[in-house]
Order: C-alpha cells, then sequence, then structure tokens
C-alpha cells in the first residue's frame, strides 16, 4: 500500500536522506529501525510532506503523494504521530480529538471519540483536561488517539516508547498490535530492539540517509553482524 | 563520608496535587545515583528543586555543609552544581571550543569583559576538557553541525567546567542509539570517579540504570517508594507495578 | 466631580470599542500566522475611508445606507486581506519573523500613497450615524447617544468571539493552530484556507473598528500608524492571544486616555506608558497572556557560526574606508552632504544590530535612541548654551538613560512582545518630544544646531562625522567579540544553557540595550549638528523601520551586513524621494518584492550563494550520523 523509492530530502542545508526505499503491506507493521540522525524522522516527515523530498517518489495506494500539501495527504488516509507528541496543551482532550476529526473512509477502521476511550481508558477518564496538564505517557496516548480520528489507513508513529516508563511502553506496545488487529497499517520508528521485536513483523534498518537491511523480524534477530553494524546493540 | 548533596523532606504542590512529597536522600562523591519513575512522577520537579529553578514548598537541600535552599540557578551553579538538559541545550552560533570557553570564561568571572577576543581565553583548559570527553577533534564544529551524541558530549564537557562537585543530568541519555548510551554513561561514571563527581540522573532506559548506577531511588506520584541498589530494586514488586512492568520491551529488566 | 469621572469613564469605554477590535484581530493573525501585521493599522485607516466613500453613496440619512455603508467596507477590507494573504503573505511564512514584518511595512507604506491617492490629502469628516445623533442626559452632562452605542459594542463582540472560538469549529481549528499549525496540517486540515480566512477576519475587524469611528472622528492619513502602535499596547497589556485581554486592556488604556486628558493635558501617551510598565512588572506576558510555549527561533535558520572577518573582508573594509576618505577630492559637493548621512546612518544600522543580531532583541523602536541623541544635543545647545562638542559628548547619555530604563522593562520579555515594547516606548518618546511644546518646540522642532565654527565646512564636518561613527562602529565590534559579546549570544542562543553556566542572561541584555542605545544616540547626535535642526519625526515609527530594513536588508546574521544594508537602503531611498511624488508606494512595493526575492537579505543571500558553489563541487554528505562511541 506504501511505496518508497530514491527518496531525497533535505533539512536545511543538510542532506539527510540519500535515496530510501522501500515497501509496506496492507495490515503490516514495519519497523524503521537506525540510530539517532540517521534519518527515521526525516523519512516519516517526507512521505507526510512536512519535509518536500527533493527526489524520489512516494505511492500510497496508487496515489503519487510527492509535492502535496500534507493536510491533502492526511486526508488520502496517512495518519502521523509525532515523536515530539505535539498535543494542543491548550484545547482540552475532546477538542484535541475533534481538531483531527474526518468523515469515515472506505476500507478503514471508523473512529469516534467513544471508540477511542475503550482502547485508551485513561483519556475518556480526563475529557475535559487541558493537554498540557497531562503525563508525557497520557499525552502519548492523546497523540495517538487523535491521529486515529482521521480514521487513517496507514499510521507514522514517531518513536512511540522514546521518554516513557518500561510499564508505558507495554501498554503502548499492546496499543500497537490492537491497531494491527483492527487492520490498520503501522510504521514504527524505534532504536528500542526489544519494543520493535514485541510489535513488528518485519523491520527495515536505516543509517547515513540509506536502507541497509531489510528483512523480518526473525531475520534481523538472528543476524548479529547487522544488529552490531547499524543498531549498535 | 559526608555526603556532597543531601535532601530533608523535600516537598513541593501544584495546585493542591504533591508533585514532590517528603523525598530524602543523599549522593557521595563519586558516586551515580539514579532517580527513576514513571512519567509525572516528579523527576523533573526534584531536579528543578534542586538546582534552584524552582522554589520547594518543604524541606532542605544541603550542598557541600551548606543549605542552599532558595537559591537562583546562577548561585547554585557557582558552588559547584552543573547540569545538562534533557533536551540538549548548547550554543548553537558558537564552535564546540567556543561553547566550553564560554563556561570556563564565566567561571573565571570574566563575562563583563568588553575587549579582547574570547576565542583567545582558556584554549588550553577548554581542549583538556574536550579531550577528556573525545570531542578534541571536532572543536572547530559548530554546534547547531553536530550528531546528538555529540552534542551530548559537549554538554557533558560544559557540565564539568566549572569543576563542580555535583552533576545533575536529566535523562541524559535520552534520544541516543543503545551502545551509545552505555557509553557516554561509562565515561561519565569515569570522570565522576576521577574528579570526586557526585552524579545524580534520571533516565529510562534500564540497561543504563542498572549497569551504571551505585544506587537507585524510585519515584512514583511524588513519593520515594524504594531506595537501594540495583537488585533490591529489579526485584521489588511496587516498582515492578508502578514502573518496570514485566520487562518484555526493555530487555528482560 | 463624581459626574466629571462618570462621563469621563463613559467616554474612555467608548473609545476603547474599536481599539478592542483592531487590537483583537491583530492577536488572533499573529497567534496563527505568527505574523505581526503592521499594516494593521492600514486596515483600520481604509475601513473608515471606505465606509466615508459607502456611506456617503449610499445616503448617510439613511438607516441602511449608514451601516450598510460600515458593513460593506468591512467587507470589502476582509477580502483584501485576503488577496494580500494570498499574493504576499503566503509566499514568506518560510522566512524570518522580522521579514514578514517588514513586508507588512512595505504594505503600510503602499496603502499610505494609495489612500492620498484615492482621498487626497484632507481630513474626511464622515456624517453622523442615523438614529444615534442626539444626546442624553446622565448624571447631569450631556452625553451623545452614539458613544453609548459603542459602549454595549464592546462587550456584545467580545461575547460574540467567545462564541466563535470556543463553541465552533473554526475557533477550534484556530486556537489549535495557534499553538502548532505545522501539527493541524498534518491532522488534515487544509491550512491554507485557515490561514486566509483568518487573516480575512482580523482585517474585517480592524476594518469594522475604524469605519465605527466614522461618526466620532474624522478620516485622515495618519490613524493607521497611531492606531497601531495602541494597538501593540494593547496587544501587550492584555496578554497576546487572549481576546479577554485584548478587551480588558483596551478599557483601561481607553479609560486612562480619557482621565489623563483632565489630569495631564499635555503628557497622556506617559500615563499610558506608566500604567503599562505596571502590568508589565506585575505580568511580564500581560493581564491574561501566558509564558509563550516553545522557542522564539521556532523558524527561521539555524544560527550560522559567527566568525571575525576573514583577511579578504578586512581587505575589502579597509579598501571602503580608504574610498571614504579619498571621496571628497573626487566627487561634488553636494556628494559629501549624502556621504555625511549615510556615515550617520551606518552607525544607526550597526548600534541596532548589536542588540537584534548578538542580542537577540529586535526592536521596532530603536529611532527613540537616535531621537534622544539628536534632542539631547539640541538641547544642550539650546537650554545648557553647551558648544558643539561637549554637546556631542553629552547627547548619548540622553539616549543611554533611556535605554537604562525602557530596557530594563523590555528585556523582562523576548520574542515579539520585546519588539512591541520597544515600538510602544519608542511613541511615548516621539509624544513627549511632540507634546511638550515648552521644552522641545513639539512639531515646530528645535532649529539652529548648527556645528562650530571650525566644524561648519560640508569637508570638516564629514571627516568628524566619519571618524566617530567608524570609531563607534569598530568599537561595537570588539564588543562583540569579547567575552561579553559572547556571553550575549549566549543567552540569545540558550537562555536555559546560559543560566545554567552562571550567566545573568536578564542583565547582560539590559547592558546590551544601554550600548545600542548610546551608540544610536551617538549617531542622533551627529544627525542633529549635520542637519541643524531636530523635529519629533526622527523618533517617529517611520525611523524604526528604516534602521530594521538597513539591517535586515544586510543581513542580521552577519556583522558588516548592517552597513552595507544602510548604504543600500538610504540610496535607494534617497533615488526614490528624487524620481517620483508617489515615492512611499514604490518603496514599500520594493520592499515587499526584497523580502520575497531575498528572504536571507543581501549579505546573508551572497554568502549562501557563495556556500551553494562550494557544495556544488563534490563534497562528501553532510549528515548528521553520529560515530560510534569510541
Amino acid at each position: 500500500m506504501l511505496e518508497i523509492e530514491g527518496l531525497n530530502a533535505y533539512y536545511g542545508r543538510a542532506h539527510i536522506l540519500h535515496g530510501v526505499g522501500f515497501s509496506m503491506g496492507r495490515g503490516e507493521v514495519l519497523a524503521l529501525m537506525g540510530r539517532n540522525g540517521a534519518g527515521k524522522s526525516t523519512t516519516m516527515k517526507a512521505v507526510m510532506g512536512l519535509v518536500p523530498p527533493q527526489a524520489g517518489r512516494v505511492i500510497f495506494e496508487g496515489h503519487t503523494i510527492v509535492g502535496r500539501e500534507p493536510f491533502e495527504i492526511a486526508r488520502l488516509g496517512i495518519g502521523y504521530v509525532p515523536e515530539e507528541r505535539r498535543v494542543f496543551s491548550e484545547l482540552s482532550v475532546m477538542e484535541n480529538l475533534s481538531v483531527a476529526q474526518r468523515p469515515k473512509r472506505e476500507g478503514a477502521p471508523h473512529w469516534t471519540p467513544e471508540r477511542l476511550f475503550q482502547l485508551f481508558p485513561n483519556l475518556g477518564r480526563m475529557r475535559d483536561r487541558p493537554g498540557g496538564a497531562m503525563s508525557g505517557g497520557e499525552q502519548q496516548m492523546l497523540t495517538i488517539a487523535r491521529t486515529l480520528m482521521g480514521n487513517p489507513k496507514l499510521v507514522l508513529l514517531d518513536e512511540p516508547s522514546e521518554g516513557l516508563a518500561p510499564v508505558i511502553v507495554e501498554e503502548m506496545a499492546k496499543t500497537i498490535l490492537a491497531l494491527k488487529s483492527e487492520g490498520l497499517s503501522v510504521l514504527i520508528s524505534e532504536q528500542n530492539l526489544h519494543f520493535a521485536g514485541s510489535v513488528a513483523d518485519r523491520a527495515t534498518i536505516i543509517e547515513k540517509g540509506l536502507i541497509r537491511f531489510t528483512g523480518t523480524m526473525d531475520e534481523l534477530k538472528a543476524d548479529e553482524a547487522v544488529r552490531a553494524q547499524y543498531l549498535s546493540v | 563520608m559526608t555526603p556532597v548533596l543531601e535532601v530533608r523532606n523535600l516537598g513541593k504542590s501544584f495546585g493542591g496535587v504533591r508533585a514532590v512529597d517528603d523525598v530524602s536522600f543523599s549522593v557521595e562523591a563519586g558516586k551515580l545515583l539514579a532517580l527513576i519513575g514513571p512519567n509525572g512522577a516528579g523527576k523533573t520537579t526534584c531536579f528543578n528543586m534542586l538546582n534552584g529553578q524552582l522554589p520547594s514548598d518543604r524541606g532542605e537541600v544541603i550542598f557541600d555543609g551548606r543549605t542552599i535552599t532558595g537559591l537562583k540557578p546562577r548561585e547554585v551553579w557557582r558552588l559547584g552544581v552543573g547540569r545538562t538538559f534533557q533536551i540538549t541545550a548548547t550554543f548553537a552560533s558558537m564552535s564546540v571550543r567556543e561553547n566550553v570557553q564560554m563556561a570556563l570564561i564565566s567561571h573565571a568571572g570574566e563575562t563583563w569583559t568588553l575587549f579582547g577576543r574570547a576565542k583567545d581565553r582558556h584554549v588550553a583548559e577548554a581542549d583538556a576538557l574536550l579531550k577528556q570527553v573525545g570531542m578534541l577533534d571536532q572543536a572547530e564544529r559548530a554546534c547547531g553541525v553536530l550528531a546528538y551524541g555529540d552534542l551530548k558530549r559537549v554538554e557533558l564537557a560544559v557540565a564539568i567546567a566549572n569543576k563542580p562537585k555535583l552533576l545533575l543530568m536529566d535523562e541524559p541519555t535520552a534520544g541516543m542509539a543503545p551502545r551509545e548510551r552505555i557509553a557516554l554513561m561509562a565515561l561519565t561514571a569515569e570522570i565522576a570517579r576521577e574528579r570526586g563527581i557526585a552524579v545524580l540522573f534520571t533516565e529510562h532506559d534500564m540497561d543504563v540504570v542498572f549497569a551504571h548506577s551505585d544506587a537507585i531511588l524510585v519515584l512514583d506520584r511524588g513519593k520515594l517508594i524504594a531506595k537501594g541498589r540495583a537488585e533490591e530494586v529489579r526485584n521489588d514488586p511496587a516498582v515492578r507495578a508502578v514502573y518496570l512492568g514485566s520487562g518484555a520491551t526493555s530487555g528482560g529488566h | 466631580m463624581i459626574d466629571l469621572i462618570f462621563a469621563q469613564t463613559l467616554n474612555g469605554l467608548a473609545s476603547a470599542s474599536s481599539l478592542f477590535l483592531v487590537a483583537c484581530g491583530l492577536s488572533i493573525i499573529f497567534g496563527v500566522t505568527r505574523i505581526v501585521n503592521f499594516a494593521h493599522g492600514s486596515f483600520y485607516m481604509l475601513g473608515a475611508y471606505l465606509a466615508f466613500t459607502l456611506v456617503t453613496r449610499f445616503g448617510p440619512a439613511d438607516v441602511f445606507g449608514f451601516w450598510g455603508g460600515v458593513l460593506v467596507a468591512a467587507l470589502i477590507v476582509a477580502a483584501l486581506g485576503a488577496i494580500v494573504e494570498i499574493v504576499i503573505l503566503r509566499r514568506i511564512y518560510q522566512a524570518p519573523e522580522l521579514f514578514q514584518l517588514l513586508a507588512t511595512f512595505g504594505l503600510v507604506l503602499m496603502v499610505q500613497d494609495i489612500a492620498l491617492g484615492i482621498w487626497g490629502p484632507e481630513d474626511k469628516l464622515g456624517p453622523r450615524a442615523p438614529g444615534f445623533k442626539s444626546f442624553v442626559v446622565l448624571m447631569g452632562s450631556r452625553f451623545p447617544t452614539y458613544e453609548l452605542f459603542l459602549i454595549v459594542v464592546g462587550p456584545i463582540m467580545l461575547g460574540l468571539l467567545w462564541f466563535l472560538f470556543q463553541k465552533t469549529r473554526w475557533g477550534t481549528l484556530v486556537r489549535a493552530a495557534t499553538q502548532d499549525r505545522e501539527m493541524v496540517g498534518a491532522l488534515g486540515v487544509n491550512q491554507r484556507l485557515l490561514f486566509t480566512s483568518v487573516f480575512a477576519f482580523g482585517a474585517g475587524l480592524a476594518a469594522l473598528g475604524g469605519a465605527l469611528q466614522l461618526p466620532r472622528e474624522a478620516v485622515n492619513l495618519h490613524m493607521d500608524l497611531s492606531m497601531i502602535s495602541e494597538a501593540f499596547v494593547v496587544v501587550v497589556v492584555g496578554g497576546l492571544g487572549s481576546v479577554t485581554g485584548a478587551y480588558l486592556a483596551a478599557v483601561l488604556i481607553g479609560i486612562i486616555h480619557a482621565f489623563g486628558i483632565l489630569v495631564f493635558p499635555k503628557i497622556t501617551l506617559v500615563l499610558v506608558f506608566l500604567v503599562m510598565a505596571v502590568v508589565l512588572v506585575i505580568k511580564p506576558y500581560g493581564l491574561m497572556g501566558e509564558r509563550p510555549v516553545g522557542s522564539a527561533h521556532a523558524h527561521g535558520p539555524v544560527e550560522p557560526l559567527l566568525l571575525p572577518a576573514s583577511f579578504n573582508i578586512k581587505l575589502i573594509g579597509l579598501a571602503a574606508l580608504a574610498v571614504l576618505l579619498l571621496a571628497p577630492f573626487v566627487v561634488a559637493d553636494h556628494w559629501l552632504l549624502t556621504l555625511t548621512e549615510l556615515s550617520i546612518f551606518a552607525l544607526f544600522a550597526a548600534s541596532l544590530h548589536f542588540m537584534m543580531g548578538p542580542g537577540g532583541m529586535a526592536s521596532f523602536g530603536h529611532a527613540a535612541y537616535f531621537g534622544l541623541g539628536a534632542y539631547g544635543a539640541a538641547l544642550a545647545v539650546k537650554w545648557l548654551g553647551m558648544p558643539m562638542l561637549p554637546a556631542l559628548a553629552f547627547a548619548p547619555f540622553l539616549a543611554g538613560i533611556a535605554g537604562f530604563v525602557f530596557g530594563w522593562f523590555c528585556v523582562r520579555l523576548s520574542g515579539v512582545y520585546l519588539a512591541m515594547l520597544t515600538l510602544a516606548f519608542a511613541q511615548i518618546a516621539w509624544a513627549t518630544a511632540f507634546q511638550w511644546v515648552d521644552v522641545t518646540g513639539g512639531d515646530n522642532g528645535i532649529l539652529g544646531i548648527w556645528p562650530a565654527p571650525w566644524a561648519s565646512s560640508k569637508l570638516v564636518y564629514y571627516y568628524l562625522a566619519l571618524a566617530i561613527c567608524v570609531a563607534a562602529i569598530l568599537a561595537l565590534r570588539v564588543v562583540i567579540f569579547a567575552p561579553f559579546g559572547y556571553a550575549l549570544r549566549a543567552g540569545r542562543d540558550s537562555p536555559l544553557r546560559a543560566e545554567a553556566i552562571g550567566l545573568p542572561v536578564m542583565r547582560i541584555q539590559w547592558i546590551a540595550f544601554i550600548i545600542a542605545a548610546f551608540a544610536a544616540g551617538i549617531a542622533g547626535a551627529l544627525f542633529a549638528f549635520f542637519k541643524g535642526s531636530v523635529f519629533p519625526t526622527y523618533m517617529a515609527i517611520p525611523r524604526s523601520v528604516d534602521g530594521l530594513l538597513m539591517v535586515l536588508l544586510g543581513g542580521v546574521q552577519t556583522v558588516s551586513g548592517p552597513i552595507v544594508g544602510a548604504f543600500a537602503f538610504m540610496g535607494l531611498q534617497e533615488q526614490l524621494v528624487k524620481a517620483t511624488m508617489y515615492w512611499r508606494f514604490v518603496l514599500g512595493a520594493s520592499i515587499v518584492l526584497l523580502v520575497i526575492l531575498f528572504p536571507r537579505g543581501l549579505v546573508g543571500t551572497a554568502l549562501a550563494f557563495a556556500e551553494r558553489r562550494r557544495e556544488a563541487e563534490p563534497a562528501p554528505p553532510v549528515t548528521a550520523a553520529p560515530e560510534l562511541a569510541r
């Protein structure tokens, strides 16, 4: 459903992506792995149109999306959850959700606040609380819930486990598996191999703006040389 | 041996919620003490009270034999408390060396000098510090273009420029690759031992915490719920329930 | 007495309504687009002029004619706002904040000449509103019913706006975009449409404010800048982004004005300043405002390394200086005047750059210190009987003292707040010079400030000015590369880290503010003796913007940029004034074009161009990949 080929992107004047390419199938969880600064976040931002790619092709369900505005890409059914969470701190939980609300989409699970509160019971108990008054873990749940309100088919999750307590990280893993069981495709960027291993079907490794490895999670776990070289574990 | 830092019954409330509630602990020279706990447990609040960024409601902070409660961050720094931040904070328009020189200039009380090039001051001392953190070969580069892990090491050099007795590190390895994390904390531990610096750090990476701390404090909802060596804390059922979980996603800790 | 207080309170409340509408639009536009819209006063003025024309055409006595005219005027200006957003602003959202500000000031200049061309220079007196022509007697004094109507308009609009922002989807989107506009786009909201609609809405509010003033006061060509500076005060006092805060502040300012006229008729603006000062000491981000989240450097390029001049640049500098020294032997006499003026403005630009570049404090009101230097010299000559040299030495201290007082307040704020506050202070300095006729001569200025006999020839005064300006500019450079300059930059790059290594950021910025004011004062004093007279216009907003233009045109990130900018800008302006009566329009249009074409400034663009050429040669790719830990 997502095909990326020869993606090149600059961040300011630094050339970050040097021809990234990989593809994802429907209902798949793919882990985009690599060190800090390897280009994981930039890849996601380039797909989303937040960092305009200079060259390359991104095809989502038959639509070429390079050069489109972020809001158009979102409307095609790609949801983006940024690393820094970026909840609207002065808006309540309900308002945060309402900003992202989009009409029902063919071929994607349909989300309402009530359905999301079943997935994230904590949020249901703080509907009127401003986003800024929530803890880091709660904000992480809110930002995912908010993105789901757009009824995406594909969700880009940038470093979902970063800066979270181990118990919350476990909860996050369960959430991702729940989304997968709804039929959603999920691309996560991750440095934590334990976490990626517990949710992803396949992994692709990016290093210095190039893809260096693509394979199933089991293949990655078996390949000590690749892990040592690119993930420094 | 008297501790470098002693915290007694520290407390802080925000709108009736006790963010930090009756917390006491101490750190000794050359030791690394880890402060862990769920998000929103009060770790950062605690840190901000230690270096004077936030006033405390209750309790006392004793550093090097004197009470520092109520002092400003600048004054706390002058007494010998260094700090690094969760998100790296360096001077982007200066080179790596100039970042360290800036700290040395401030430490030497030369901030108000209006003449003479800042670039020519404390060069040898700055280079010695950069050598210690392994950044000497990048001394001329701008901080704005450095890789994240390197920035963290520059921060470390800046933080120890005033020869602190205590170093406060807020999530020092956040955003780094696993092996870089271990390497940075190994470096920190080495410097701490060599210079007799007491280190207090918060961290979410259990590999780092269990490998590089002499003792661990666990904070939950503002209260200290456990305190001790790695094995004691790891096997504490209360800590497992509120923080560590089953260990499935954190490498079996 | 009671009835007088009552009457003045009502007066204040009535004038607050328009102010509220304008300030509120300014605040909303800034919130979403992050653009400080200098042209907001122009929308207000256009609203008033258009309403005048439309009401006159539709029939001023007719209820529909009048109110229809007012509403249609607001709608037309809203549509104009949308066009401005689509044609100009949309192209510069990625440019640094100050460049956007300059573009909007370019618009101010264009609108001034358009209004002059269409409506002419005479004031236009509007008709009274049908249905509100009479008086009511309240507590013994006669009170126009239209004033009462305006008093009611304020709270009603406040209620409507509250409902709009809290209870409608559009309002929720606006509030969300105010916090993180990029994220709103990534969530599927059509950002362009949102920005255009917000800008049009804000422009419409300003125009409505202007149109409603029609029965109260004559429409004139100075409404724009006087309103924008008051609106800045309201926004700073009320808290940026707060509609309720804007209303409270507008009422406060309106009432102070009304009472100020009773108590201190000559220095009403000083009263406004005092109140603003008190509010900001207690609540630095305004009555209802909060500390802005995120850093002031939200966008714009990363600061490059600041390096001392390379050998080549030094050579160019020396060559330029040699040209300036030898010029009198080559060029015609009248060119000396131009060169003297250019030297003075190069120092003015360098002093502004000192606080804007290394200090990170943008000033919209730097002309205040230039003007105070000029007035310092003039007052020293006129009231103290000083000769030229002592007067030149005395004058900068007046500017420095103003920097000492104003700076104390300004450094407590950052970013746009700081800039708006500097503008407000400059307006106070201007108003003092304008209103305190006994001392400053008011609008007539102070004449007869001539150099000492030995320096009265064009040639000698040129060399004198050149020597002082070059020395002062070099001194500023030395400070920039000295420990103090580094500490100043440290505070700009990362206040958090600077405080953590023991640097008292606020105090450092305060000292820098005073130094910059002092240096501008030197330039001002030289200018006074150069022109032989001083006028309040030396401190007016356009002169402050001239300074900003010079610095930004040259490039704020380089130390020599402002000097290049000063020469480029003054040259351009001089040619335009000679060429056309509508030079403001042409200048404004050039500014807008320059911002669209060179978002980094002249020197910055040249540097970037040079760097790109270097990068085009095969070189290892610059990536942010870390090496493994050793």
